[in-house]
């Protein structure tokens, strides 16, 4: 039974003022009211405690009593955590479902992890063996593809005794006991950590190599390292949820967490229909069986919203310390901040930019330091990249969440509403996009794909930027009064721009592009630029070569050429060599 | 701790639409409030904060006349809540769900919290299944999905209630067919004139016992207008999702909504976020629009059609904006189409409908659809491009191709967009019509269309 601290005094919303300030500590969990409903201590002021209430507070009145639980805001750890779907404050929506029906009511509580089911332990450290934070003392098969560690928690060090067998456990079973000087800390496999405070990192390393996504337009032109950070700003309709459904469906992480937060319920089913039913192209296993789902949609209460955020990135935390390469998901942190204002003016806090209170910037950075890439205690290599997607108001990046964000991440895929308007997607705009992980990353492409890489990429890049140039003189001439060398970049840039940056989410085999098909496609179209420079400067009209046959298939490359057929682009590099030889001849 | 029947005499402030009670004891956050003015019908308030003294309330039929002691005010201690039943189609109500046909309340049914409560996510089904609006724009390029929320962004003197009449009047809202569906409208400050309009609409095609119909006017109290969506709505989830109907729920107009939450929090001195409207006013929207859909195991589905008035025509005013953050799409309308005398006007760029991918193609409307679509929007912002080419350098400047594209653009915007407001298409004499447009284009321009395609579909060779 909890105890009664104190009783409520005001509600506004799901912020209420309550007495017990003496036995209430910072932060800490409390249950509200008669219908026990979950709430969060967020400041103590003389008398007085605010709290902010993670559910619908209608119906509450004053003078109910309030509960304290002596826990901040934590999250439970252990297996099971895969392929589960949760609300902000990580209660599974399955069992809710379960014990509520199809709407959520208000005051359920259910445990995270299944509590009963048994997991096939394996230990790897026996009796008299020394542990410390970090280091596992066993794995179990969370699913077929992730081997769930069991860790030692954080700032815990003695010698394990009574290690159990292998065998078939629960969560909640004794399966060794630490010796900590005089005293026994017992191990299970499920830990508890508060959300609101990072995990201690062991080392920390700089980011190396890419987070593959298949996505052609991140992947070449601005890429993410693993364990760096992303944000894709963009107006409605332009596409940020698609490419973060993209990436975690086919990212080369071990683990996805998407945090759905603030949006649309139909999202987070579509994810829930389709992921299940999705190879993960590495381990050919359902992509449910590396992800985790944190649904707090729009019509949830906004301060679990608040939440959901902390709880998504402390799993990837712990998955990380395991070893893990994770990648987090965020859509909306718009919506997240603007639980913060919701909050924030429920406290009559002194607003800043846009009603925004002043520890916005603050905030964001917290979540966005908590990527990273670590050397565990065991001394393999775990990272958290995270990619958030903002939703400036009326597209316009000058706002404050987008700007605040810029600073913290290194990433920034600006979403465009006139690309999305003539459905180029993903709508990332080229000219105001940016990566900072290009230098640290060329050395894997080098080493893994192809030497070529950087350069490629900066010559699209310029071609790009040559384009916008023309394109500003097109509008005011036309483009038949270019000089022919220029409508061939023109040419150039378009087909880049269609036959490469353009990737249709929907098509079967457009949807992913490993690596070496992206190489693939680049030389077919720089080949073609190459071969064409050359007899624009015989004099050979642009118009011709705009004719080509071969163009067309250019244009139909992405979807005509499966990644087991890649040779096929050596032979549509021979028939653009070819058609522009007959050309040539045709002039002589 | 009920304390049901203490009635309240004495007011602290008169602010606006709130008003401030003193001294109360037991009132609940969010419960119900009557307030007896004595010469007047019974008002209605809900409470927006409430602490050991004082309870601030929310009247929605406004504080006119009311001073400080001529009135009672009578907590509830209960949410405001809705009697639904089936009585309720083929019937008229105020903006509160109160009849005004003269005939009494529906009397069986549960009583339902017009709040309503979040959907899980995961007992969605995921919307599939398409609307058939016989309007060729719509279906072809922003197919309508049974279960979506669609809104159509407007403006003053622009044909969004005749589209949506003619939505309502072609339209297979249920599966099957002309059976088991129904129509809920829910006015905010409509005009008379406007909502004369849909009766007499719903009348002359024989839908009237199958529409409820919740009006606050434009003469009605602004303040009501917070909460006819939400009886709208409850009603709604209980035919879709008791009784099993496909049910179409109009919301018209939202931007009404937006000015009547924005007064009250003004009134309350919150912290703005833009242009005055409240910090709150996403989720606020949210808590509305998420309320369509479709449920596991349950036969019914809640489409919406919200109808907004762009303030200025401007898509980036927080009221369009936010919209369209939550919704599944948008149809947008557009003044310059209009004025060439196309009728729907439907700005096809900005439009979008997110659901329509799962509901077309192969097995659902047609195997070339998808690509038809996309090409069809390649082809037309190309156009858009010459158009403004030429406006610089004139007409003759422009390539034979170039000539082509507009050419093709005025075809697009005359036979294709514009269609007859008692012409109603089938899908397939809309994809027919489609490539016969795209036909003017010469073949090796379209990319977009698969070979196969070409072959099958370029110049009509079949339908000829
Ligand atoms: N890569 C893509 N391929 C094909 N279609 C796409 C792609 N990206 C986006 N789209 C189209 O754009 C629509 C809108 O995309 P999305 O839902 O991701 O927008 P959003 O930026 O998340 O909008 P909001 O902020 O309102 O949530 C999709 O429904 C789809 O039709
Ligand atoms: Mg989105």
């Amino acid at each position: 039974m909890l105890k009664q601290v104190g009783k409520i005094i005001m509600i506004n919303g799901s912020i209420i003022h309550t007495t017990g300030a003496d036995t209430l500590s910072m932060m800490e969990i409390v249950e509200v009211g008669q219908s026990h409903l979950i709430g969060e201590v967020i400041k103590i002021i003389d008398e007085k405690v605010v709290i902010q209430v993670y559910e619908d507070t209608s119906g509450i009145k004053p003078e109910e009593p309030i509960y304290g639980t002596g826990m901040p805001l934590s999250v439970e750890l252990g297996p099971g955590l895969i392929g589960s779907i949760f609300d902000g404050i990580q209660r599974p929506l399955q069992k809710l479902w379960e014990k509520t029906g199809s709407f959520i009511q208000k005051g359920v509580q259910v445990n995270a992890l299944d509590q009963k089911r048994k997991w096939h332990f394996v230990p790897q450290k026996t009796d008299g063996d020394s542990i410390k934070s970090g280091e596992a003392i066993g794995w179990v098969w969370e699913t077929t593809s992730i081997k769930h560690f069991i860790l030692c928690p954080p700032s815990i060090e003695g010698k394990l005794e009574n290690v159990v067998a292998e065998g078939d456990y629960t969560i909640s079973q004794t399966i060794a006991k630490i010796r900590v000087g005089e005293r026994y800390h017992k191990l299970t496999m499920v830990q508890k950590w508060p959300v609101r405070i990072e995990r201690p990192i062991y080392k920390r390393q700089l980011p190396k190599s890419p987070l593959i996504t298949g996505q052609r337009v991140i992947d070449l032109l601005f890429p993410l390292a693993k364990g760096s950070t992303a944000a894709l700003p963009g107006g409605f309709g332009t596409g940020k949820t698609i490419l973060q459904h993209q990436i975690a469906k086919w990212c080369d992480a071990d683990i996805i967490i998407y945090i759905g937060c603030g949006e649309r319920g139909n999202e987070m089913t579509e994810v829930l229909v389709e992921f299940p039913e999705l190879q993960d192209p590495r381990s050919g296993r359902s992509l449910m069986e590396r992800t985790i789902l944190v649904a707090n949609t729009s019509n949830m209460p906004v301060t679990a919203r608040e939440a959901s955020i902390y709880t998504g990135i402390t799993m990837a935390e712990y998955y990380r310390d395991m070893g893990y390469d994770v990648a987090l998901l965020a859509d909306s942190t718009s919506r997240w901040a603007e639980a913060l204002r919701e909050l924030s003016g429920r406290m009559e806090e002194m607003p800043a930019e846009e009603g925004f209170p002043a520890y916005l910037a603050t905030r964001l950075a917290q979540f966005y330091e908590r990527a990273g890439v670590v050397e565990t205690v065991e001394g393999t290599k775990g990272s958290i990249s995270v990619i958030g997607a903002v939703s400036p108001p009326s597209g316009d990046f000058s706002e404050p969440v987008t700007m605040h964000t810029k600073r913290f991440i290194s990433t920034f895929w600006g979403l465009d509403k006139d690309l999305a308007n003539e459905r180029h997607y993903p709508s990332v705009n080229w000219l105001n996009s940016y990566s900072d992980n290009l230098d640290d990353i060329q050395e894997w492409w080098q080493e893994h794909v192809d030497h070529t890489w950087r350069s490629m990429r900066d010559r699209v890049v310029e071609i790009l930027s040559q384009e916008d140039e023309l394109q500003k003189i097109v509008k005011l001439v036309g483009s038949d009064a270019l000089p022919d060398n220029q409508r061939l970049v023109l040419l150039i840039a378009r087909i880049i721009r269609e036959s490469f940056l353009q990737q249709n989410a929907y098509h079967d085999i457009d949807k992913y592009a490993s690596p070496q098909k992206q190489i693939a496609m680049l030389r077919v179209i720089l080949f073609f630029y190459d071969e064409a420079k050359k007899i624009i400067k015989r004099s050979i009209p642009i118009s011709r070569i705009q004719g080509l046959a071969v163009l067309g298939d250019v244009f139909r490359m992405k979807e005509d050429i499966k990644e087991n057929q890649l040779d096929q682009f050596r032979g549509l590099e021979d028939k653009i060599y070819q058609e522009i030889t007959c050309l040539v001849e045709s002039y002589k | 701790m009920t304390l049901i029947n203490k009635e309240y005499t004495n007011l602290k402030k008169i602010l606006g639409p709130l008003i401030v009670v003193e001294g109360v004891e037991g009132a609940g956050y969010g419960e119900m409030v009557e307030i007896a003015l004595k010469g007047h019908p019974l008002r209605h308030g809900r409470v927006l904060q409430v602490d050991e003294q004082r309870a601030v309330i929310e009247v929605y039929q406004g504080t006119i006349n009311i001073a400080k002691k001529n009135c009672k005010v009578h907590f509830k201690g209960k949410p405001m809540v809705v009697r639904v039943s089936k009585e309720m189609l083929g019937r008229m109500f105020n903006g509160m769900g109160e009849p005004t046909d003269g005939m009494p309340s529906p009397m069986d049914g549960d009583q339902r919290d017009i709040n309503g409560l979040p959907l899980n996510p995961i007992c969605r089904t995921y919307p599939r299944d398409y609307i058939e609006t016989g309007i060729s724009i719509i279906d072809l390029m922003t197919t309508l999905i049974r279960g979506q929320k669609l809104p159509i962004f407007s403006g003053n003197g622009l044909p969004h209630n005749k589209l949506v009449a003619q939505i309502i009047r072609q339209a297979n809202i249920s599966e099957q067919g002309n059976e088991n569906f129904a129509i809920v409208l829910a006015a905010m400050g409509l005009k008379n004139n406007e909502a004369e309009f849909f009766k007499q609409n719903f009348e002359t095609m024989g839908a009237a016992k199958n529409v409820a119909m919740f009006l606050n006017l434009a003469d009605d109290p602004s303040i009501e207008r917070l909460v006819t969506p939400r009886v709208a709505l409850t009603a709604a989830e209980y035919l879709a999702f008791d009784l099993g109907m496909h049910v179409l729920v109009i919301l018209t107009d939202m931007a009404n909504y937006a000015e009547a939450l924005r007064e009250v929090s003004s009134a309350r001195e919150e912290v703005p976020s833009r242009k005055g409207y409240p910090g709150y006013f996403y989720s606020d929207l949210a808590s509305l629009y998420e309320r369509a859909g479709r449920i596991k195991g349950h036969k019914g589905s809640i489409t919406q059609l919200p109808i907004l008035s762009m303030p200025n025509d401007d898509i980036t005013h927080p009221i369009p904006d936010l919209t369209g953050f939550i919704t599944e799409g948008q149809i947008i309308l557009e003044r310059e189409l209009t004025v060439r005398n196309v009728y729907p006007p439907v700005n096809v760029f900005p439009s979008l409908s997110r659901l329509m991918k799962n509901g077309i193609g192969k097995g659902m409307t047609r195997d070339d659809h998808p690509a038809l679509a996309s090409q069809l929007y390649a082809a037309y912002s190309h156009v858009k491009n010459i158009r403004s080419l030429v406006q610089v350098i004139g007409e003759d400047e422009i390539s034979e191709l170039d000539k082509c594209y507009l050419h093709f653009g005025e075809i697009l915007e005359k036979k294709l967009i514009n269609q007859g407001y008692y012409e109603k298409r089938t899908m397939e004499e809309t994809l027919d019509l489609a490539w016969q447009v795209l036909s003017i284009l010469p073949e090796e321009v379209l990319n977009r269309v698969s070979r196969e395609q070409l072959e099958k579909h370029y110049g009509n060779k079949n339908s000829r």
